[in-house]
């Protein structure tokens, strides 16, 4: 465990922790959203059908390979089934927040599922972890938090691509803001040699299975990290008793 | 162009699928307890998960359409090894960015 003093937390505190945390990935989502507002008025959708699509199905990566798809007139079942493996690992950040906030009411469970993505993921595990006291209105406080910025700017952006039709120009290198957030969220949280070798295998893995159709080599090397890490950690716990 | 029937049937089906896989455990399981085998993987689903995410941009980027690109390299190490040292997201969030705009200035 790192060497947090616990702090008191209230609810409306956690809730602005969460907000704090949720902006920076405004550099990231705004672009992202914008880009799938100009694409899809591109693609013959009219800007209700945009907002629409963005609202309903709330999943970039989701949403830009179903549109991809379609213009490639791919066979509906088709559409969805690679649609739905490209969003697969939000099931993985599903399972692994449900024992944090397992215990809300089921109303607020099922909110938070619908805003379940890579951002509100990353963000709530990492503090979750760091502050394990926090009780489970408090987590589902700082949860809504990091969404406070995101959503709206997720629509937003979205209705602004689709009226305006321009796009961020090339040379911000906004591309790189995902990686970087991402890599600096998950490089305090390595923190055990268990911790270390998941990373490690799923990052090597993720690269060997980088040609596998629909982002399916992610859920490999998603799956294959966690057992890695999995094992490590039985195999430390036995060595230590045996010690 | 995209026939509207076809499109309505993707965003509601999409919609529905996207929102079971979120739903799955968070709904259905709740706070029932999880067996501690299935506990112990999930406590490295996000260590294995965002770094898999991220990898294949970080080597292969699609904005230099995947040749591999040192800004984007040098970035992504400093930001790792800075989070690491640190233990600090937006420490390492900072100079990352500075590395990547840094030589992409002078590279570029």
């Amino acid at each position: 465990m790192p060497s947090t003093t616990p702090k008191k937390r209230t609810r409306a505190g956690a809730f602005w922790k969460g907000a704090a945390d949720g902006a920076p990935f405004l550099l990231v989502v705004a672009p992202f959203a914008m880009l799938f507002g100009v694409l899809a008025t591109e693609a013959g959708l009219d800007v209700l059908e945009t907002l629409m699509f963005s609202a309903v199905v709330f999943a970039g990566a989701a949403q830009f390979t179903a549109l991809q798809l379609m213009q490639e007139n791919a066979p509906t079942a088709i559409v969805l089934a690679s649609a739905l493996a490209v969003n697969l690992r939000v099931a993985m950040y599903s399972a692994s927040l449900t024992p944090w906030i397992g215990a809300a009411p089921l109303w607020q469970r099922a909110i938070a599922a619908y805003f379940t993505v890579d951002q509100s993921y990353a963000c709530s595990v990492v503090q979750f972890e760091k502050e394990p006291q926090m009780t489970v209105p408090q987590r589902m406080a700082y949860f809504s938090g990091v969404l406070s910025p995101i959503v709206p700017t997720w629509y937003i952006s979205t209705l602004f691509g689709a009226l305006v039709g321009t796009q961020v120009p090339d040379t911000w290198a906004l591309d790189f803001a995902l990686p970087i957030t991402f890599l600096a969220l998950v490089a305090p949280m390595l923190r055990t040699p268990a911790h270390v070798i998941a990373a490690v295998v799923a990052i090597i893995t993720s690269l060997l299975t980088a040609w596998v159709p629909y982002s399916l080599g992610l859920i490999i090397a998603g799956t294959l990290g966690m057992m890695a890490g999995a094992q490590t950690e039985l195999v430390l716990e036995r060595r230590k008793a045996n010690a | 162009m995209i026939d509207k029937p076809e499109l309505w049937t993707v965003i509601i089906g999409l919609g529905i699928g996207s929102y079971a896989l979120r739903f799955a455990f968070l709904g259905i399981v709740g706070d029932r307890p999880m067996p501690p085998w299935l506990l112990r993987h999930l406590r490295y689903t996000a260590v294995a998960m965002l770094p898999a995410l991220v990898a294949p941009q970080v080597v292969w980027p699609a904005a230099t359409d995947g040749a591999a690109d040192l800004p984007r390299m040098s970035a992504a190490t400093v930001t790792l090894v800075v989070g690491l040292l640190t233990k600090s997201v937006l420490t390492a969030v900072f100079s990352g960015a500075a590395t990547l705009f840094g030589l992409l200035y002078l590279l570029g």
